[in-house]
C-alpha cells in the first residue's frame, strides 16, 4: 500500500506526517530545527528520500538543509560525513551562500526611491523534476537561484532582473518569489511569481524572463491597467497533464490562463470573496481546482469565522463550499500561498495547513476533512509526497 | 586557548555543547575569532555575519569582560583576559522585544 508523508514548514520548526494509504492514522515527527522558521520544505519528484529544507531566522539568515533518508536525518549540504571524508573535501560552508549576480542593482522603494536587492531568505524551494541535485530557490528580495550539486552551492539565474525588475516593490509581506512551477513537458520553461511584483515565465531554461500577466486587474494598487508588473500574485499551479492551463489566487480574484499565462481571465464566479493565499489542482482531475477564500486583504481570516475550502470542478467560476470536518464557527485563522498541496492516490488527497497550527487532511478530494496535526507553531508551507 | 561561547541555536546548527575553544595566533582580534570559528565550523558561515560584505548580522551581538564590542572594528584587539581563556568571547543573539 502506498504511503503519504507530509512536510510541514511552521514558524518555530518541521514537521513531518506520515500515514498509510487510508490516510487515518497519523504519525508526528518533530519539531526538525526546532526553534528556527522553516517557511518551506520539499521532496524530490526524482529520489523522495532527498528533501530539501529553507531554514531561516530574524537572528542569523538563511541556512538550506537536505535529507537523503526522508527526513530522518539532516545535514547542510556538503557538510555530511561523506563529503567530509572526500580527498579535497573540507566543507566551504557556501550551501547558504545566495549572492546577487554582478551590479546588484536596484528595485522601486516604499517612497518611490530605488533601493538596493538585499537578500533576505529563501521562501520556496522547487526540486527538479528528474534530477535530485538540481534545485530552484526563490528568494526574497525576489530572485531565482539554482543548484545542480544537492544545494552546496547556488547560482542565481540573473536574467529575472532584467524583466522591469526596477519598477518591482515590495508589499507588505516582503518581496519574495513564492512560486516555482516546472513545466513537465518542456524542461525550458518555468514559471514564477513574486509577492506585488507580478508573475513571469521563461522558455529557455532562466536565460531571459517575460512578464506574463495580461488580463490580470489590479485598479487599487496599480491604477495603470496596462501595467505589466506589480501585480500582487498570490499564487499559481498547475496540472502536469496539462502546463500551459495555469490558476492563480491573486491578492483579489481567482483567474485562469489557458495559454501559459499569455492571457488570464478572472473564474472567481460565485465565491464568497476572491481574496485569499493558496489554490491547488488535483491530481486526477485537472479542471477540480481549490481555494480557501479569505475576507479582505485588511481581515486576513475566514469569512464569518467559518472554514470553508471552495472547490470548482470546471475549472472555475462555478464553486461550491467543502465544510464537513472543518470549524464552522469562531474561526479566524489563515492559510498561507505554500500551505496547501495534494497527493497522487487515486482517491486525491489534499492538505492544507493554518496560521493556529492545525494541518487538514481530506482522502476524498475534499468532501470531509480531518485534522491531522493540531496545536503546531503557524504554518507556512505543507508539501506532501506520494510514497510507493 | 581563546574560548568563544555561542547562542543556542548556532551551538546546535554546529553540533557543538557548551563552549567552543580554539587555538589562534596573537594578536587576537574580533576579526580573527571569527575567522576561526568560521574556518572550524563552515556552517557558520553568513549566520554571524553577511557572506559578502562580512558586517555584523543585525541582531547578533560581541561582549567580552562585560563589555559590549558589538560596534567595534573586526581589528580590534581583545582583552588580556580572552587571550589568556580567562574569560570567553560572548556571541549572543540580541532580545527582540516583545
Amino acid at each position: 500500500m502506498s504511503k503519504i508523508r507530509v512536510l510541514v514548514g511552521t514558524k518555530k520548526g518541521a514537521f513531518i506526517l506520515t500515514a498509510d494509504g487510508k490516510r487515518k492514522d497519523w504519525k508526528i515527527s518533530g519539531p526538525h530545527f526546532a526553534g528556527w522558521e522553516i517557511y518551506h520544505l520539499k521532496g524530490s519528484p526524482a529520489d523522495s528520500n532527498r528533501i530539501y529544507a529553507s531554514q531561516t531566522s530574524g537572528w542569523f539568515g538563511q541556512i538550506i538543509q537536505r535529507s537523503d533518508d526522508g527526513g530522518k536525518t539532516w545535514n547542510t549540504p556538503g557538510s555530511s560525513p561523506e563529503d567530509l571524508k572526500g580527498p579535497g573535501g573540507f566543507p566551504k560552508g557556501e550551501s547558504n551562500k545566495f549572492v546577487y549576480e554582478g551590479e546588484v542593482g536596484k528595485h522601486l522603494w516604499y517612497d518611490g526611491t530605488q533601493h538596493p536587492w538585499e537578500f533576505k531568505r529563501i521562501w520556496h524551494i522547487e526540486p527538479s523534476l528528474t534530477d535530485p541535485d538540481t534545485a530552484y530557490a526563490g528568494a526574497e528580495d525576489a530572485a531565482i537561484f539554482k543548484t545542480t550539486n544537492g544545494g552546496k552551492t547556488w547560482k542565481e539565474l540573473s536574467g529575472l532582473r532584467n524583466a522591469k525588475s526596477n519598477l518591482w516593490q515590495p508589499g507588505a509581506g516582503g518581496m519574495g518569489v513564492h512560486t516555482i512551477l516546472l513545466d513537465p513537458k518542456n524542461e525550458k520553461r518555468i514559471y514564477i511569481a513574486i509577492s506585488a511584483g507580478g508573475c513571469f515565465r521563461t522558455d529557455d531554461g532562466g536565460k531571459t524572463w517575460k512578464p506574463i500577466t495580461k488580463g490580470l486587474k489590479s485598479p487599487y494598487e496599480l491604477p495603470d491597467p496596462d501595467a505589466e508588473v506589480g501585480h500582487c500574485v498570490h499564487r499559481i499551479a498547475l496540472h502536469p497533464s496539462k502546463p500551459d492551463v495555469l490558476f492563480m489566487q491573486k491578492h483579489w480574484d481567482v483567474l485562469r490562463s489557458d495559454n501559459a499565462g499569455d492571457q488570464w481571465n478572472e473564474v472567481s464566479g460565485n465565491l464568497p470573496t476572491d481574496f485569499g493565499f493558496p489554490i491547488d489542482v488535483n491530481f486526477n482531475e485537472p479542471e477540480t481546482i481549490y481555494v480557501v477564500p479569505i475576507t479582505s486583504d485588511s481581515l486576513h481570516y475566514p469569512p464569518e469565522g467559518k472554514l470553508r475550502v471552495y472547490r470548482s470542478q470546471t475549472g472555475g467560476n462555478e464553486w461550491e463550499p467543502l465544510t464537513k470536518g472543518l470549524p464552522q464557527k469562531d474561526c479566524y485563522v489563515n492559510v498561507l500561498r505554500d500551505a496547501m498541496a495534494v497527493d497522487s492516490l487515486d482517491k486525491c488527497g489534499v492538505y492544507f495547513g493554518t496560521t493556529g497550527g492545525q494541518v487538514y487532511c481530506s482522502a476524498n478530494g475534499g468532501n470531509s476533512w480531518n485534522a491531522i496535526a493540531e496545536h503546531l507553531p503557524a504554518v507556512y508551507s505543507v508539501e506532501v509526497q506520494t510514497l510507493p | 586557548m581563546i574560548r568563544v561561547v555561542l547562542p543556542f541555536h548556532l551551538r546546535n546548527l554546529a553540533r557543538v555543547d557548551g563552549e567552543v575553544e580554539m587555538e589562534i595566533p596573537a594578536p587576537i582580534t574580533i576579526g580573527k575569532i571569527l575567522d576561526a570559528l568560521e574556518n572550524k565550523f563552515p556552517v557558520l558561515q553568513g549566520t554571524i555575519r553577511d557572506h559578502g560584505t562580512l558586517k555584523r548580522r543585525p541582531f547578533i551581538r560581541f561582549f567580552a569582560c562585560k563589555e559590549d564590542l558589538s560596534l567595534e572594528p573586526a581589528e580590534t584587539q581583545l582583552p588580556a583576559e580572552v587571550v589568556s581563556g580567562s574569560e570567553p568571547f560572548l556571541i549572543i543573539g540580541a532580545m527582540a522585544g516583545g
